[in-house]
């Protein structure tokens, strides 16, 4: 992979992961991840349940319920989690959420321009009136086939399960960021929801935009097409390989994988 | 640093209000007594018959205990200890805003409150009360052509005495309770709105309250009167600067809406709430009470963030058939504000009916009541109410308690009350946060939200400054 992409890292990593380890109250969750994403690449970070993937995810959107013990992250060559999570999304981070979250009473589309707006004036550009706001979130929402009514609804209340994963690539969407990480993404949906989720995800596949699924299921790499699949268990990242470990994997389960040792992955390798 | 020590932060933010206006005053000898009664009537120069009433209020307020059901705690209060009337000395009557005292003036600029221009603009008419005394009425004459009277308690006595005979403690008599009887007593001013039959006010009218003697309860009383078919929107907005002691605020406001009227109060409370270790802060007791005849309609809002303990129940009597109540409440307590809120409805007419709203949010270690009554008398043939009690928790220490009284005496009447107490949760937090938004502007988004339902009862121009002062409050609370 290209060690150079001019993008700040130095070398080329947009996200590097070296040794992370997490808990959560006194169990460890993470026992130290290495992980390297370069700008424009899709990785899937798969495993069974309980192997750490939504921990790692938190961890790097900085959810405070996980404590960082070890390791190291950088994000664009910046210390990442020295950052508050509203600082983390400002530098073109996002997490799209496992479970999104309800907040009564708040309009969705003012909810998102609120974000947008705090996102901008963090990055010293201009905030979007009203008007233009609402013109930019038209055009997006066709993305995921949402319909506009959609746009005064409060924040994901009374949203079935597609909605609130539709609403989440929606909000990515106009967000804009240069990773985002999708949190099973996949969960929930019935084929249709999910084609057109992938479809909004791979819309917004660009160069200088990298994207990490966390998922349990293969299904989703038919529909979006990682450039690299992780295999994590027991809180490390056990097997990395191309899209055809993702086929192993529907073979062999993830039985395997119990117990296992991390390799020395080739990513965290090159970056030493 | 941790969610719970930036809410922390945010909750120990100073009240913004507190400062002290220098102002001659005319005040009466501190405590309670007859001859204190007698030199406030005297002060004022009012008729006889003011002067009976406020005896009688005096004579019978000496047989009453002050009430000790509220879910409220604070150290006994002194009546003795109090000054009953202050004033700011006037030395000649003010033809114009020119005139008023620059010092009151810069107070009024410092809280924000639109007197001179702005207040032209926004086309409201204000009856200022500053202390206990109006210094500035304006817009008068525009209502006068339409026969709307909208001055100050002490001009109505004046200059319509039969007016506030007929209806002054028709409502909330003298001997209602504790705080009304000690009202009636000692008030020193308010406002008074008379609407005649069929007249539609064509501006919100408001009145902005503010405490500023040291040491001086203030007894507000208004009366307001809509004849039949009239309708009127009335706004009451109040801050006040910071003291150490807890000043008692003891008001009466008594609705009149008469068959077919329709009256709208909503009322923005703002009042020093008192420091993070629940120092100073206002007491503030009000009896508000309206009473609605036949297709008659009494709407209460309130946004209630300020005062050390509140205690008031805007309630509805509902006399005449087919006549409606309603009550929107939003009330916030913050570090160890206390407050106990909610209303009561009276049905008496047959089809009557109310709706009771109230959205409670408990922050620092604040608590939060609702109390309320709902009760369908025997006359009550067909009487419909809908209550829903919603309580919003932030961080650990505060406190939500809900305690609605339902007395149904007739068959065909129908009660539903529906209740829900919740958290702003670290996930809705940290959703907002990986979206971009800083953690103040996510508690006072989520706040907002909750409150929704309310505020969009409020006049447009009051809404906008309730959802700031929400946020500032929760600055002061979380949100």
């Amino acid at each position: 992979m290209a060690a150079k992409n001019g993008n700040g890292g130095g070398d080329g990593a947009l996200l590097r992961v070296e040794g992370i380890r997490a808990r959560v109250g006194e169990n460890e969750i993470l026992k130290g991840v290495d992980l390297v994403v370069r700008p424009g690449e899709v990785h899937a970070i798969m495993g069974p349940n309980g192997s750490g993937k939504s921990t790692l995810a938190g961890v790097l959107a900085g959810r405070e319920a996980f404590e960082v013990t070890g390791g190291r992250a950088t994000f664009d060559g910046k210390d990442l989690l020295s950052l508050a999570p509203e600082a983390r999304a400002a530098a073109g981070l996002f997490l799209g959420f496992q479970y999104p979250v309800e907040i009564p009473g708040v309009g969705n589309l003012y909810f998102l321009r609120t974000a947008l707006n705090a996102v901008r004036r963090a990055r010293g550009e201009e905030e979007l009136d009203a008007m233009d706001f609402l013109a930019l979130a038209k055009e997006k929402m066709k993305l995921v086939e949402l319909d506009p009514a959609f746009g005064s609804r409060s924040v994901n209340e009374g949203f079935s399960g597609g909605e609130k994963k539709r609403n989440e690539v929606f909000q990515m969407a106009v967000l804009e960021p240069r990773l985002a990480i999708l949190d099973e993404i996949d969960s929930g949906l019935d084929i249709d929801a999910l084609r057109v989720v992938s479809r909004g995800v791979n819309a917004l596949r660009r160069p200088d935009r990298s994207v990490l699924l966390v998922t349990h299921y293969k299904r989703l790499l038919e529909y979006i097409r990682a450039d690299r699949v992780h295999v994590m268990a027991g809180g490390c990242i056990v097997r990395s390989g191309g899209p055809e470990l993702a086929d192993e994997l529907e073979r062999t389960g993830y039985a395997w994988a119990e117990g296992m040792k991390p390799e020395v992955s080739a990513a965290a390798e090159a970056g030493r | 640093m941790s969610t719970a020590e930036q809410l922390k932060e945010l909750t120990d933010r100073k009240y913004r209000y507190g400062f002290v206006t220098e102002i001659d005053e005319d005040r009466v000898p501190k405590g309670l007594s007859e001859e204190i009664v007698r030199l406030i009537s005297a002060k004022k120069g009012e008729p006889q018959f003011m002067l009976d009433w406020r005896l009688r209020a005096y004579r019978h307020w000496l047989t009453l205990k002050e009430p000790e059901w509220a879910n409220v705690h604070y150290p006994k209060i002194d009546y003795q200890d109090i000054v009953y009337y202050s004033a700011p000395k006037q030395k000649k009557q003010l033809g114009s805003m020119d005139e008023v005292d620059p010092e009151l003036k810069r107070a009024f600029q410092k809280l924000g409150i639109p007197l001179e221009e702005q207040m032209r603009l926004a086309g409201v008419a204000v009856d200022a009360v500053f202390d206990s005394v109006s210094v500035a009425t304006t817009y008068k004459k525009k209502l006068g052509d339409l026969g709307v009277v909208f001055c100050s308690f002490s001009d109505a006595v004046k200059e319509h005495p039969a007016l506030v005979e007929r209806w002054l403690g028709s409502v909330v008599p003298h001997t209602d309770n504790y705080f009304a009887a000690l009202n009636a007593a000692v008030f020193s001013d308010g406002s008074f709105v008379y609407v005649p039959k069929g007249v539609r006010c064509p501006m919100e009218l408001s009145t902005y309250f503010r405490i500023n003697a040291k040491d001086t309860g203030q007894f507000e009383r208004t009366l307001i009167v809509a004849e039949e078919g009239a309708y009127v929107s009335y706004l009451e907005g109040c801050t006040a600067p910071q003291r150490d002691e807890n000043q008692l605020h003891a008001a009466v406001v008594e609705l009149v809406a008469l068959d077919g009227a329709h009256i709208k109060y909503s009322t923005v409370q703002n009042w020093y709430p008192g420091d993070a270790e629940g120092k100073g802060g206002i007491y503030n007791f009000v009896t508000k009470r309206g009473k609605a005849m036949h297709k008659a309609k009494i709407s209460w809002t309130q946004v209630e963030t300020g005062s050390a303990i509140t205690w008031k129940y805007p309630s509805c009597i509902l006399q005449g058939d087919d006549a409606v109540g309603e009550f929107y409440s939003v009330a916030l307590t913050n570090n160890r504000q206390q407050a106990d809120t909610g209303t009561k409805m009276i049905h008496i007419g047959r089809n009557t009916r109310s709706t009771i709203i109230s959205k409670g949010i408990s922050a620092g270690k604040g608590q939060n009541t609702y109390r309320g009554l709902v009760k369908m008398m025997k006359s009550a043939v067909g009487a419909r109410n809908y209550s829903q009690c919603d309580s919003l928790l932030i961080g650990h220490e505060c406190g939500a308690h809900t305690f609605p009284y339902i007395e149904v005496r007739n068959p065909t009447a129908k009660v539903e009350h529906e209740a829900t107490t919740s958290k702003i949760s670290e996930d809705q937090l940290f959703y907002c946060r990986q979206r971009g938004i800083s953690e103040e502007d996510a508690v006072s988004m989520i706040v907002n939200g909750f409150a929704k339902q309310v505020l969009k009862e409020l006049p447009m121009e009051f809404a906008v400054e309730a959802q700031k002062l929400l946020g500032m409050s929760l600055e002061g609370s979380v949100g």
